[in-house]
């Protein structure tokens, strides 16, 4: 849909460039404020950064085709520095000072439970593009990343499979906070109900930025030999490239044991040299490698924008799952703005549900009418040699997510849609 | 059930063809098309035939070199093309798909290229082939195969791993007293993989027989000691490698933080310069001598010596020389050097982790025995530091600048007095810390990751193996950093790694307290310096 403009949309670069950085007094009658509130510096950068690019880029895109109700949008760009208190209040600013109508951002869980009470008392709007624990169900927030049921899930029932290598056991590997702790009790619950007891499950977490491996690796190894092991890995941020060294370095191959991760994809790929992880899965909701029309024209755009403002990547641009996830978020946002026919939150919010988009994931996925999810595919790659993912696996279709997983005591009868203000 | 009609066509493929066939392209089509299922029963078709004219393509499909469209195969090198059967070059239609291998397909083609391989008449492939075999990839479709290869087998060492092989093939044979003998064989081995196989057979529907299952029982102890015997020396490897990294971390602090008394928290910083300057050299090598790729690291020695030296002096000439003797300001304002120098590389190459690869020689492992794998980085750097920390000895005690670095630091104005330039020997002896933090950022560089924040993940340990070993001992920091190093490795193993931080984290403000002058306490005058 978004095809002809392409061009256009190009040369309104620059005029979106100077919004990004104008300040709100400058701001002229007639916008709309967009904020943006992902880490630019600190130890999130590196996953970050890249998704305020997208953001900017898609923002500008929607300006050359016009803007939303006739005005264009100008993106109000803050740096939280990966530190979580430091989110709430840029998001007290953004909501209050700035009084944008929405906000793209955040990507640690613990940076989503800090700014929440923001968004609830000044009623902001808050669209979260990353893959997450579940377990929440918030009026002000549209999660456009997966629930555990479009990831975790799915990978290790294809780690089960014959095709996956039929695991018997599984080492259940984090770093140590609330995504992975709770995922890891989803998995397990999940574990328990396919027969699967505990003494063939293994949990083990390490401190964030953890680097030497070579114990945990061991004891995967050990462990390994009493049946087909799979190892499935919540770890998140730069941990992974030293893990998956020792991983290649012991001889750990993925045709043993495979080792399946949730936030491992492109980008966090970059710096690692992928020869010895080739055959370790991932399990997301977009590839850069799938083939479909609306991938290829979303990366085209990915690398012209990067080559033309001149990013630090646009010598190998990647896409990656969040990144996808933001588009599909401020494109729903404009969607359903156009549908109220006002940038007002309480009138925004109903017209958000049930809004459909055809995505670079080659599906039109759709926003549920009531729980506030995406329907998303999920796809399970493996990794080649290039640092790309050959998809071995994929959904059928869409799939609806479930945000209070049936997993975990207690969540049965949670309403599938938040509370009303 | 909706694998059975393949597989049951499969089968009856494999009955009606004879074991004499050619590989063709039938049989490429095949492998390459189709469900795994479909396709692994071709596999087995080609195996059976013991056909070595499938090899090169089996080598190529495990190498993701194998393009499909329709029904044709091609066999893709580079930008060519070519038919698998006749070699010749082809056109590859723009619709062209790679052929995905799941780790389940690649895993049963591994297991085909070995058993092909096995009738090499060299002898090192042979040996591989036997050795992958023995590592997993054996099911009953090969046993033909391997039985073939150990009758005609005259290397010791490879019909012994045969022999093996065919144990593993043999446990779930019809045949008691073969059964038996391959129990008895397999008692010998000291793989995790045999451990698995044996106990697996002792589930309630694997073996009956109360004879063989005793068998099976003693063979597990066996294999059993024989693993806890390998888990604990590569526990004890693993710890110390942890400390030779603690060690190579530590000693250019043992410097200037030992001898010289500078609180310098910008060392983690210099680390990481180190670090980067490896990443440098390793790109002009890949952009200017791409066929000595293989040696970059030893030329990013001398580089990331220099450089981080250079900053270091710098830094030494420029903040520290103004702040000596007043500790508090040294930190706030080595603190501040830290920042700065962060945020400098930040701008320069980026916030992301730059990658470096690891040059063949220090990729892999060798493997001592099936569960007891020693990767050569490890071993490489546990050498590297204590060639540094020769290095660093020897620079000390032997030479000359090293006389003056002691006599500077133990009583300052008496080495002034008898003429030793001490300003100078202070930049110099702060330029060889920094120095030698350099070469840490390229044994690091090797390990983990390479980003502007490598250095604030190893300032702290720094700093404990410094203290712990007692400020200003070369002796005291090699042995704190190998008992932290065993110590905190053997407490993973035990409680998992979050724990084992805290643990040794506790343990060494006790022992801090208990002894406040470390390990080793320096005696004589120059206690009071």
């Amino acid at each position: 849909m978004n095809r002809k403009f392409l061009l256009q949309s190009f040369s309104a670069l620059t005029l979106a460039a100077a919004a990004a950085f104008a300040t709100p007094a400058m701001a002229e009658d007639g916008t709309i404020k967009v904020g943006i509130l992902h880490s630019l510096s600190g130890t999130m950068a590196i996953s970050e950064t890249v998704l305020k690019d997208v953001a900017l880029m898609t923002i500008d895109e929607i300006n050359a085709k016009g803007g939303v109700l006739g005005k264009k949008l100008e993106p109000v760009v803050v740096d939280p520095a990966s530190d979580w208190p430091l989110f709430a209040e840029k998001a007290r600013q953004l909501l209050s000072k700035d009084k944008v109508a929405v906000t793209f951002g955040c990507w640690t869980s613990v940076s989503r439970k800090s700014v929440l009470p923001v968004f609830k008392e000044l009623d902001g709007l808050l669209f979260y593009p990353v893959q997450y624990e579940g377990e929440e169900l918030e009026r002000n927030v549209f999660y456009t990343g997966a629930a555990p049921n479009q990831q975790a899930i799915p990978a290790v029932e294809y780690l089960m499979s014959k095709d996956g290598g039929g695991a018997k056991r599984f080492v259940l590997l984090g770093t140590d906070y609330v995504y992975p702790r709770t995922t890891n009790k989803i998995l397990r619950a999940f574990l328990h109900s396919k027969g699967i007891t505990d003494e063939n499950i293994m949990e083990e977490y390490t401190p964030f930025g953890h680097s030497d491996y070579q114990t945990i690796v061991a004891n995967i190894k050990k462990f390994s030999t009493g049946g087909k092991t799979a190892v499935v890995s919540t770890i998140n941020g730069d941990s992974n490239v030293p893990f998956y060294k020792e991983l290649g370095n012991a001889g750990l191959k993925a045709t043993d044991v495979p080792v399946v991760a949730f936030s491992v994809g492109e980008e966090e790929l970059r710096g690692v040299d992928t020869k010895p992880l080739v055959g370790d899965l991932a399990a997301w909701n977009y590839f850069m490698s799938l083939k479909n029309p609306v991938n290829e024209e979303f990366k085209k755009k990915w690398a012209a924008y990067a080559k033309a403002k001149g990013l630090p990547s646009a010598g190998k641009p990647l896409t990656n799952d969040p990144m996808e996830a933001t588009y599909i978020g401020i494109n729903m946002w404009k969607q359903a703005v156009e549908k109220a026919g006002t940038t007002d939150v309480d009138k925004v919010i109903p017209a958000v549900g049930g809004q459909q988009f055809a995505a670079p994931d080659g599906f039109t996925v759709e926003m549920d009418p009531k729980n506030h999810h995406l329907h998303k595919p999920v796809f399970i790659g493996e990794v080649k040699a290039d640092g790309q993912f050959n998809v071995v696996w994929k959904s059928p279709g869409p799939i609806k997510a479930q945000p209070w997983s049936p997993y975990i005591p207690g969540d049965e009868g949670k309403k599938d849609e938040p509370d009303s203000k | 059930m909706r694998h059975l009609l393949p597989a049951l066509i499969g089968l009856a493929i494999l009955v009606l063809c004879s074991p004499a066939q050619a590989f063709d392209q039938a049989t490429a089509t095949a492998l390459s098309v189709g469900d795994s299922d479909t396709r692994i029963d071709a596999l087995n078709k080609v195996i059976a035939a013991g056909d070595a004219a499938a090899l090169p393509f089996l080598e190529k499909l495990i190498g993701d070199g194998v393009k499909t469209s329709g029904d044709k195969v091609f066999v893709v090198d580079g930008d060519k093309a070519v038919d698998p059967v006749t070699g010749q070059a082809a056109e590859l239609p723009s619709d062209a798909d790679d052929v995905v291998n799941s780790n389940r397909m690649r895993n049963e083609i591994g297991g085909a290229i070995a058993a092909l391989k096995l009738s090499s008449p060299d002898r090192a492939v042979r040996l591989e082939a036997a050795q992958s075999l023995q590592s997993g990839d054996a099911d009953e479709s090969k046993l033909p195969l391997v039985k073939a290869a150990e009758g005609k087998e005259k290397d010791p060492q490879i019909r012994d791993m045969l022999g093996q092989v065919e144990a593993n093939i043999e446990l779930t044979s019809s045949d008691k007293s073969l059964r038996l003998a391959a129990v008895k064989m397999l008692a010998e081995s000291s793989s995790p993989n045999v451990k698995e196989m044996l106990s697996t057979r002792l589930a309630p529907d694997g073996e009956t027989d109360p004879e063989v299952k005793a068998a099976i029982t003693a063979a597990i102890k066996a294999v059993d000691a024989r693993l806890s015997r390998y888990a604990l020396v590569g526990q004890i490897f693993t710890g110390v490698s942890l400390a030779s990294i603690l060690l190579l971390a530590a000693l250019g602090l043992a410097i200037t933080y030992g001898l010289m008394g500078i609180i310098n928290m910008a060392h983690g910083e210099l680390m990481m310069i180190g670090a980067y300057s490896t990443y440098v050299v390793q790109n002009l090598f890949r952009a200017y001598l791409p066929d000595a790729f293989q040696f970059y690291l030893v030329a990013a020695l001398p580089v990331a010596f220099l450089v981080t030296a250079g900053v270091g002096m710098a830094i030494e000439r420029l903040v520290l020389r103004h702040l000596y003797g007043r500790s508090l300001e040294t930190l706030l304002a080595t603190c501040g050097i830290s920042l700065f120098l962060m945020q400098l590389v930040r701008t320069l190459f980026g916030a992301q982790n730059v990658g470096v690869e690891n040059p063949e020689w220090m990729s892999g492992s060798v493997s001592l025995a099936a569960s007891l794998v020693l990767p050569y980085n490890r071993i490489v750097i546990i050498g590297f530091s204590v060639a540094v920390l020769g290095f660093m000895w020897y620079l000390l005690t032997k030479t000359r600048l090293g006389l003056f670095v002691r006599a500077v630091t133990q009583n300052r104005t008496m080495a002034r007095c008898v003429g030793v330039p001490t300003a100078r020997i202070d930049t110099m002896a702060f330029g060889l810390g920094s120095g030698i933090a350099g070469l840490a950022g390229v044994a690091l560089s090797q390990i983990g990751n390479v980003g502007p924040d490598l250095g604030q993940h190893y300032i702290v340990n720094c700093f404990m193996v410094v203290v712990l070993g007692g400020v200003g001992q070369l002796a005291g920091t090699v042995l704190a950093s190998l008992g932290l190093g065993i110590v905190s490795k053997f407490l993973e193993g035990v409680t998992g790694a979050v724990i084992a931080e805290i643990m040794v984290l506790v343990f060494v403000v006790v022992f801090i307290q208990r002894r406040p002058q470390g390990l080793f306490a320096m005696t004589g005058r120059s206690a009071e310096a």
